[in-house]
């Protein structure tokens, strides 16, 4: 057996098993750590009951902005907007991935053609690079950006990137690209907990909060 | 001028001359060495801290959204606008002390220690350049209502006695007299006799029993007196028992601005215990943005209970009287645009009332481009109005509210908030601007039906 079968290997093993369980434990201590904090009661009088359905809401409408806000922020939300579209396409819509996720969950579905697959991920990429210009290009952002922002963008650009090379058998043998994506892959999944990756769960969190209080106080969210 | 040369050329065009960049651009009130303003800030800033700041603290990704409908950013394109790094050191102090990897960041040393100095820096950003107006609670993706995280960012500026002076002595002043502006229970005494005898009107004070508490801002005390006239009249049409308590008058709560819990409390509790002295049902607030935000959001939560009656804001009271058949309006041949105070309609929900107050008036509303949730503050709010270094900032952001009342191309502008109006006044002077704001409430008060007609 090879060193690179064994590094294939073990990022089929040990490294996917590590990775899956800092994720889930990291993103439950994260989320129990805030959720656990005291959380006073609103005494004042509701101008709307069920706030919460207000909550559920604004989840799926914070998804578009208002028009309002559009001429300035929507050109740059669009470009978000492919990225994650062409991410979850290429996770969710790549058979290999298909077949992991059934290993370890038990879930399947039908597989996306690897022409989708191909353009989602070319997609992916380039608004990535797109986005990671407008993150050093634009004042605000350079202001507020710190290390969390410029590590998680590598870490998910780089099993997008391998995992192209591996799929087109490009700069090196398939094994040995496959195993360099499946690492970066685990890295990734094993930094989301501690990183903004997590908004991938707080944000239904944050805008349901917001939403509800919002809502009981029958303003517009 | 003669063609003669100068070193030092005088500066003739320029309207008012300052420093520009002070060496010291911050306030500072007491005596206390650094470790321990530090850790007053900390304190104060933690001590409501809750799951909700926690999530909007562990949400933000950074995204810029906020800076593109903040006015501060939009005017100036100054990045430190941006409203989640007004936060920053508190979002430093909050990963360092309270977030779920606080020991992990101290541990490996990942967050460093906030310096008195960085606050210092920052008070410019969290009291000066921010009105808590919420626009950009309503872009942020993530749904962060960064006006509330301000709030409690200022809690801890107020603790370490680092508010902008002005803001500071007018919080002292309050807490000392009742009133911020100088309306202490003898002027308001001595004014409702003089509008009483001037209007021709009954202007009741200090009645032991009455089933709505009226409260009034001292704003309107002392710049605005017609709107109490207004009160008056309109409270006679309701045919309302009603009274306004001289233990119980003052609307504004300064403190609320600077961030100081304790008299926040205070001012609220005063409201509350003469509602319930006179046995109110009923407690009007006045055309004042932060009165409402502060007594009927945060009043019951600050008493510790429910409120024994209810809170309305006068156009919500204005919106029942004309829907119950009990104001009849005369109409008003003219079009009007409605400047949305951000405390009553954003972040209060009366959205509608001014609206229907303003179509009963029969007026032809012309509504700005953004307006309602979404509309752009005056630039006054939040008590920047009071911070006079903070006025060269604030007139930049007064023009976006300039352009959008002149696009409308409405004849009247109106407004339900006496801060709102004052920024409004003094925006117009300066700017030397052809439109005046004028009260909802005003306005409604001058076109009652005449009593003959009414019968």
């Amino acid at each position: 057996m090879s060193a690179e079968t064994n590094l294939l290997d073990f990022a089929r093993g040990p490294a996917l098993e590590a990775a899956l369980i800092i994720l889930v434990f990291g993103i439950f201590w994260r989320l129990v750590g805030v959720l656990a904090l005291p959380r006073t009661r609103d005494l004042s009088e509701p101008r709307v009951r069920h706030a919460w359905l207000g909550g559920v809401k604004t989840i799926f409408t914070r998804m578009w902005p208002r028009r309002e806000f559009r001429p300035r922020i929507l050109h740059w939300e669009a470009v978000s907007y492919i990225f994650h579209i062409g991410l979850a396409v290429v996770i969710l819509g790549l058979v290999p991935h298909i077949l992991l996720i059934r290993d370890i969950t038990g879930l399947s579905w039908p597989g996306l053609p690897d022409g989708v697959i191909t353009f989602a991920a070319g997609a992916a990429l380039i608004s990535l690079l797109a986005l990671l210009a407008h993150r050093v290009t634009h004042p605000v952002l350079r202001q507020i950006s710190n290390f969390d922002d410029y590590f998680s963008w590598l870490l998910v650009f780089t099993p997008l990137l391998t995992g192209l090379m591996a799929y087109y058998h490009l700069g090196g043998r398939y094994e040995d690209l496959l195993g360099l994506h499946m690492l970066s892959a685990e890295l990734l999944l094993a930094w989301l907990p501690f990183s903004k990756l997590a908004h991938t769960v707080f944000f239904l969190f944050s805008r349901g909060v917001t939403g509800a209080v919002y809502s009981r106080r029958g303003a517009r969210i | 001028m003669t063609g003669a040369e100068t070193e030092f050329p005088p500066e003739l065009d320029q309207p008012r001359l300052s420093v520009k960049k002070p060496e010291q651009r911050y306030d500072k009130q007491g005596e206390m060495d650094d470790a321990e303003r530090l850790d007053r800030a900390m304190r104060g800033f933690v001590h409501d801290f809750g799951s909700t700041a926690a999530l909007y603290m562990e949400s933000c990704v950074h995204c810029g959204q906020c800076a593109e409908v903040c006015q501060y950013y939009v005017q100036t394109g100054d990045p430190k606008y941006t409203p989640i790094w007004k936060l920053e050191p508190f979002k430093q102090a909050y990963k360092r002390e309270i977030g779920p990897f606080a020991p992990f960041f101290r541990l490996f040393k990942l967050k460093r220690r906030v310096t008195v100095q960085e606050l210092e820096e920052w008070q410019e950003l969290i009291y000066d350049s921010c009105t808590q107006c919420g626009r950009c609670t309503m872009v942020c993706p993530m749904g962060i209502d960064i006006a509330s995280l301000v709030g409690l960012a200022r809690h801890g500026m107020a603790a370490a006695g680092l508010v902008p002076h002005e803001l500071w002595a007018t919080v002292q002043r309050a807490q000392r007299e009742g009133s911020p502006l100088g309306a202490t229970p003898a002027v308001l005494k001595d004014r409702i006799a003089w509008l009483e005898d001037e209007h021709g009107v009954e202007i009741p004070l200090d009645r032991s029993q009455a089933d709505v508490l009226m409260t009034i801002s001292s704003i309107e005390i002392m710049k605005y007196p017609q709107s109490i006239v207004a009160l008056a009249r309109i409270m006679g049409r309701m045919g309302e028992s009603w009274t306004f308590r001289s233990d119980g008058y003052e609307a504004t709560n300064f403190s609320m601005f600077a961030g100081d819990r304790q008299g926040q409390r205070e001012a609220s509790l005063k409201l509350i215990e003469a509602a319930i002295a006179v046995g109110a049902k009923t407690l009007i607030l006045p055309e004042c943005g932060h009165a409402y935000q502060a007594l009927r959001w945060q009043g019951a939560n600050l008493y510790g209970r429910s409120l024994p009656f209810q809170v309305l804001q006068i156009t919500e009271y204005l919106a029942e009287g004309i829907r119950q058949g009990r104001l009849g309006l005369q109409p008003l041949q003219s079009s009007a645009t409605f400047h949305d105070p951000c405390q009553i309609v954003r972040r209060g929900g009366v959205n509608e009332a001014p609206r229907e107050v303003l179509r009963a008036l029969g007026v032809e509303l012309r509504e700005m481009d953004e307006h309602g949730a979404y509309n752009w503050c005056c630039g006054g709010g939040g008590g920047v109005v009071t911070i006079h270094r903070a006025d060269p900032l604030r007139y930049k952001t007064y023009q976006i509210k300039m352009r959008q009342v002149e696009d409308t191309g409405a004849e009247m502008l109106v407004s339900s908030c006496s801060n709102c109006r004052q920024t409004f006044d003094d925006g117009q002077a300066h700017f030397h601007w052809d439109k005046t704001a004028q009260s909802l409430l005003e306005l409604v008060a001058d076109h009652l039906v005449t009593e003959q007609g009414n019968s």
